[in-house]
């Protein structure tokens, strides 16, 4: 029994053609009727993959076919996007999709949680046995390691992740924070909404136009606050994003003094992405003030990419390890195919025992 | 024996030092269970060692500087090794082992390890009142190094420059509340100490007692200050760093003074 994975991601296709070949509820079932004996699927918003174990190979067209939702007919375009890996190169693309490695961002951990639910349904519904659960808890072991041993995850990617990971050591928790966002811009939401996902939820939104700020503040459930009452917002609010098309700076260190005094202890996080900037960059000298402007988060955030970047080669170095071992208990020669000698029955047995 | 114990202490003392900035050096910094285990083991060390000399003296061993220094190193490894864990704060032993490390250098490089001409006779009040004050100078040791994590982490908040340490340190409102919970702990032990010195019945330099005052009001300022809200927090966390220098040196002084008195 040979086990191969198969599927498109964010590289080789399209969102317009992964959504085409998401899988449905009748896939595995399909798969099986296929001749696959253990199957796995993994969706996520960037991959559709399949992985499975058969006695004898099976063409991809049937595979794709039995991903496809709209019943229509793959044409040789859709299944170009297709990649096809069978055994220790199938090992080797999911340790290193559970890792990150293969994922958009590189590092990113959200992924491994989707590969373990995965297989947790997998495994509840009877379409993983033993050379799957084997297959999976190696890529999970392997991606666990690459995370402690490397510094791969480290670091926020993008400005909305770098103002929460700051708010998140100014504050500690976020929870019953306060926020104030100053003009409606798309980074301001984003960075908005990735604060609200870490449990800030006192959401205000002011606007020079008093109807946008009413649009974003009910999107995120949030409220609108007249613009004239910014400044006294700020004796209140934890955390201040600002991006207005002012062309002078609205919040200079004259108009903060007041505020401060009475906020010893609560430190206030400034977020400035408009250009030109809204906030007088002295403001930062302040005690307890923090002011990041839009330069500097992306200047976090590049780093954090270019550590990740770094970290490549230490974390592909330990995924081929994982990868020479499984195959070593596989029993899969140096070329990847599986011994025939090998038989399914005691790799089922070898399971068990170290199960036991 | 004795003195062997406390140089495989401060070997354990030193690699959780080397751990420390090997850490540093490769860019991976993070809270390390061999930098607590290390620390746990010193103490371990020290503590066979005081309780070695504390047997052949008959008395707390804290009878001359070698001595108070080694109980001192001893005292912040001790409630490092009780904090550490409880308050999510072990990466503290990255900061803890150099200060306990160079303070057990210390005690076995000079040539302090003078026996007292005279046996002391033994004075429950005495050993109370110098044993509490040195255990209150752990904690302000290590208030002193919360304060000095909570300005490393500070000043990267402010000047943006993110480093691998940044991503491990605490957010500041954990160190601010643990630097002022230790500087609770080690003023009332201080107090305590400093009450029971009335009690030595033993004739006392003014200068020891003028100068064990004035640490005494130091810390209060600074609870006071904190109480009252007068100072930010990053202020507080210098002058953490800042008192206990100072009571360091004083304690020094208090030392010397006491054996040319």
């Amino acid at each position: 029994m040979n086990f191969f994975c198969f599927g498109l991601n964010h590289r080789t296709a399209p969102i317009a053609a992964r959504e085409r070949f998401v899988g449905h509820t009748r896939s595995k079932a399909l798969l099986r009727d296929l001749g696959c004996r253990e199957v796995l699927l993994l969706t996520t918003c960037n991959r559709v993959e399949i992985y499975a174990a058969a006695d004898a190979s099976i063409a991809s067209e049937e595979i794709a076919q039995s991903l496809r939702i709209d019943g229509g007919t793959s044409t040789k375009n859709d299944l170009e996007a297709f990649y096809r890996k069978e055994n220790a190169e199938c090992a080797r693309h999911l340790f290193r999709v559970a890792a990150g490695l293969d994922s958009m961002v590189v590092g990113e951990t959200e992924i491994l949680g989707q590969a373990k639910r995965a297989y947790a349904e997998a495994h509840a519904s009877g379409n993983a046995g033993p050379l799957l659960h084997r297959l999976c808890q190696r890529a999970f072991r392997a991606a666990k390691q690459v995370r402690s041993k490397t510094q791969i995850t480290r670091g926020p990617v993008s400005v909305g992740s770098v103002a929460v990971d700051l708010a998140e050591k100014i504050f500690g928790d976020l929870r019953g924070r306060k926020v104030l966002v100053l003009g409606a811009g798309e980074t301001s939401e984003k960075t908005l909404r990735a604060l609200a996902s870490r449990g800030v939820s006192d959401l205000r939104v002011s606007n020079r136009t008093p109807a946008r700020a009413e649009e974003l503040a009910s999107e995120l459930e949030g409220i609108a606050v007249p613009f004239a009452t910014w400044l006294e917002q700020c004796r209140e609010i934890d955390i201040l994003i600002s991006s207005t098309a002012a062309e002078t700076h609205l919040l200079t260190p004259r108009l903060l003094v007041p505020i401060l005094r009475d906020r010893t202890d609560r430190p206030l996080f400034i977020i400035d992405i408009a250009v030109p900037r809204d906030v007088a960059p002295e403001v930062n000298d302040f005690d307890g003030v923090y002011l990041y402007d839009i330069d500097s988060l992306r200047e976090i955030a590049s780093e954090s990419r270019e550590l990740r970047r770094q970290q490549l080669a230490a974390a592909e170095a330990i995924i081929e390890e994982h990868v020479a071992d499984f195959q070593k208990h596989l029993g899969l020669s140096q070329s990847g195919t599986r011994s025939t000698k090998e038989c399914p029955a005691r790799v089922s047995g070898e399971l068990r025992t170290s199960e036991l | 024996m004795d003195r062997q114990l406390l140089i495989f202490a401060a070997i354990c003392y030193l690699a959780a030092v080397i751990r420390t900035i090997v850490s540093f050096r490769a860019r991976i910094f993070r809270r390390s269970r061999f930098v607590f285990l290390t620390i746990a083991l010193g103490f371990l060390l020290q503590t066979a060692f005081l309780f070695l000399r504390g047997h052949a003296l008959g008395s707390c061993p804290i009878t001359n500087l070698f001595e108070v220094l080694v109980f001192l190193a001893w005292s912040i490894a001790l409630i490092y090794v009780l904090i550490g864990t409880t308050y999510r704060l072990s990466l503290m032993g990255a900061f803890t082992a150099p200060l306990v490390f160079l303070l057990q250098v210390a005690a076995l490089l000079a040539p302090i390890d003078i026996p007292r001409a005279s046996p002391i006779a033994p004075n429950p009040w005495l050993e109370f009142h110098a044993s509490i004050s040195i255990v209150a100078y752990g904690a302000f040791a290590l208030a002193c190094v919360a304060g000095a994590m909570y300005l490393v982490q500070e000043r990267q908040l402010k000047t943006h420059q993110l480093h691998s340490i940044f991503y491990h340190l605490p957010p500041l409102p954990n160190l601010f509340s643990a630097m002022t919970r230790l500087l609770w702990f080690g003023f009332i032990l201080y107090s305590a100490g400093l009450i029971s010195g009335f009690f030595v019945n033993e004739p006392l330099p003014w200068t020891k007692i003028v100068l064990a005052i004035a640490i005494w009001i130091l810390y209060g300022a600074i609870l006071q200050g904190r109480y009252l809200r007068w100072m930010a927090p990053r202020r507080i966390a210098t002058l953490c760093v800042i008192a206990f220098a100072v009571a360091l040196s004083l304690l020094w002084s208090i030392e010397f003074v006491g054996h040319r008195a």
